[in-house]
């Protein structure tokens, strides 16, 4: 934890690729994976005299995104040329943009410790992704695999406003929710879809100014991007305490070490001269085209949160807990259509399924079966069919094969039974076998009834309903 | 408006090009004429005019979100110096 007279200050640049089919400028497959630049051509290769052509996908998805997270959406964009050096950039520079990104101003919230918190957005923009450098670990060279060059991205440029690793985790599960919800992602964090890069730096608690920020650049789980703040922070705060000064440089995190190191980049190598990309035309929004795509979002977390709340009954915690997936607000609606008892369903989001996913190291969009499956455990459990003991086993079940509940119970035997004649059968072979327990409590041993109770269990394999085989035994035992 | 020796070598350096002395003196005086020449612009009167905000006045020049697949890595690599396992080869990056 950071020392209390000190505070730390955070920014975000979230790099998120957009599930486009095709690259950014060119009509070649984005598809994760792939043999080495299978999915490229002359345009993403940059060889000499292409020229590209703006997806009109890229366009839409980054003002979905950006009316999302309440930003403004700038009618007269465009695109500009970012000039760098590095081999997995094909043409020495990267077609982004520069002073009219296509959003700005918005802003998402968050829930803290404290309550509430919105956290700025300064800026979305439009750009393409770079090439993949494979690094010969025989010392043979550098391989240079340009599949995921021109690949589309947004950049979602946070303002400096949050103060602990907790908010910077709450602030990017909320864009990656937000991104999964309006479909313009798939968000995995494993495959680099979604990474940031982030800025870090420490001031004295009521100082004015920011202190000097360190960068530590494409950070791809939120398990790192919290150690990394959180050392990073101690580490300034003992730099400053030391008498030392910070220096602004690029930072590189070390998982196994859980340590920062300097990059030593070359300061005056950061002028990358922006200028009006000359290859591509202006980017014109008219109102009816910004307003067709406010129309065609889905709903979003915060209007599903006050629904669930107001017309399901849901606690604030667990309506929170289920809007804060596309997956399990999904999984949640589509469950609670079927059974109509969307408290059971809600709990077993929270708890169960939850703490499946949990122990399987996965998160909710690994889910594999829907809510039809789910509504009908549920409905299962409220018609006295199974018991909740059996329907968290059922879950079990479904996370390693998608069957219908009614047919998994059916083939595992767990259907309680709860025919009337056919427990009676069972109480009287009970009752008949155990003369002594029967005579015990005759003579006032209220204990026999347990036992003899536990005896039918057995003789069930535990499915007896076990309201019905109580009241059973008690009347035959007052004959 | 005049441009340092300094800024050249700053700009060579950015476009990885290593200038002599005597190139050096000469894209001074070289950049030095270019930007008098483009200097002329600044001197137009824009007063009341619309912003412009690329080089010709056409804009949305979209494409579908279609696949098409290339399908000829050989072609691609052909001129690469260096290849193997159908990536460019090129010297060890540090990162």
């Amino acid at each position: 934890m950071v020392r209390d007279d000190y505070e730390v200050v955070i920014g975000l640049e979230v790099h998120c690729e957009l599930s486009t089919k095709t690259k950014i400028f060119c009509s070649c497959s984005t598809e994760f994976g792939g043999e080495p630049n299978t999915h490229c051509c002359p345009i993403c290769m940059a060889m000499p005299g292409t020229l590209p052509v703006l997806n009109e996908k890229v366009v839409e998805y980054a003002v979905k995104a950006g009316l999302a997270t309440n930003c403004s959406i700038e009618k007269n964009s465009k695109n500009d040329r970012k000039n760098y050096f590095y081999p997995d950039s094909p043409k020495a520079y990267q077609i982004s943009q520069f002073d009219k990104p296509l959003c700005y101003d918005g802003y998402v919230t968050i829930q803290t410790d404290e309550g509430e918190k919105q956290i700025r957005i300064e800026r979305i923009h439009i750009e393409e992704d770079a090439g993949k450098l494979n690094h010969d670990e025989y010392g043979r060279g550098t391989f240079v695999d340009l599949n995921r060059a021109g690949v589309p991205l947004i950049e979602v440029v946070s303002k400096p406003d949050m103060r602990s690793s907790a908010e910077v985790e709450a602030y990017m599960r909320k864009l990656k929710s937000i991104f999964e919800y309006i479909e313009i992602s798939d968000c995995k964090m494993e495959q680099g879809s979604l990474r940031a890069d982030v800025n870090v730096s420490v001031r004295k608690k009521g100082a004015k100014e920011f202190g000097t920020r360190t960068e530590m650049k494409n950070m791809n789980s939120f398990r790192n991007i919290v150690r990394a703040i959180d050392y990073e922070a101690e580490r300034q705060i003992e730099e400053l305490e030391k008498g030392n000064k910070i220096l602004q440089e690029s930072l590189r995190w070390d998982e196994i070490s859980g340590r920062t190191f300097s990059m030593r980049d070359k300061e005056d190598a950061q002028d990358y001269r922006y200028f009006p990309e000359p290859d591509l035309v202006a980017i014109k929004l008219s109102d009816e085209y910004i307003e067709n795509i406010r129309k065609s979002l889905p709903e979003l977390p915060e209007s599903r949160k006050k629904r669930y709340i107001e017309d399901y009954e849901l606690t604030e915690k667990a309506a929170n807990f289920v809007v804060a997936s596309k997956y399990y607000s999904n999984l949640f609606e589509e469950a609670t259509k079927i059974c109509n008892n969307p408290k059971t369903v809600g709990n077993m989001i929270m708890s169960d399924i939850a703490r499946i996913l949990n122990e399987r190291e996965e998160e909710p969009d690994a889910l594999k079966f829907t809510g039809k499956e789910l509504g009908e455990l549920v409905s299962l459990i409220d018609k006295g069919t199974i018991s909740s003991a059996i329907a968290k086993k059922v879950l079990e079940e479904l996370f390693n094969e998608v069957k219908m509940p009614s047919k998994i119970i059916e083939e595992k035997g767990w259907v309680q039974i709860s025919d009337e004649s056919a427990i009676k059968e069972v109480v009287m072979k009970i009752l008949e076998n155990n003369q002594q327990s029967v005579a015990d409590y005759k003579a006032g041993k209220d204990k026999a009834l347990g036992f003899l109770v536990g005896q039918a269990m057995k003789e069930t394999k535990g499915k007896a309903n076990p309201q019905l085989l109580n009241k059973l035994f008690l009347e035959e035992l007052k004959k | 408006m005049a441009i340092s020796r300094e800024e050249i070598i700053h700009i060579a350096k950015l476009a990885d090009l290593n200038l002599s002395e005597t190139e050096i003196e000469k894209y001074t005086k070289d950049m030095q004429e270019i930007l008098e020449f483009a200097n002329t612009i600044n001197n137009v009167n824009t007063e009341g005019m619309n912003e412009t905000i690329a080089a010709n006045e056409k804009s949305n020049v979209l494409r579908k979100d279609e696949v098409v697949d290339f399908g000829n890595r050989d072609i691609l690599l052909q001129n690469a110096p260096s290849q193997d396992e159908g990536m460019f080869r090129i010297p060890k990056v540090i990162n």
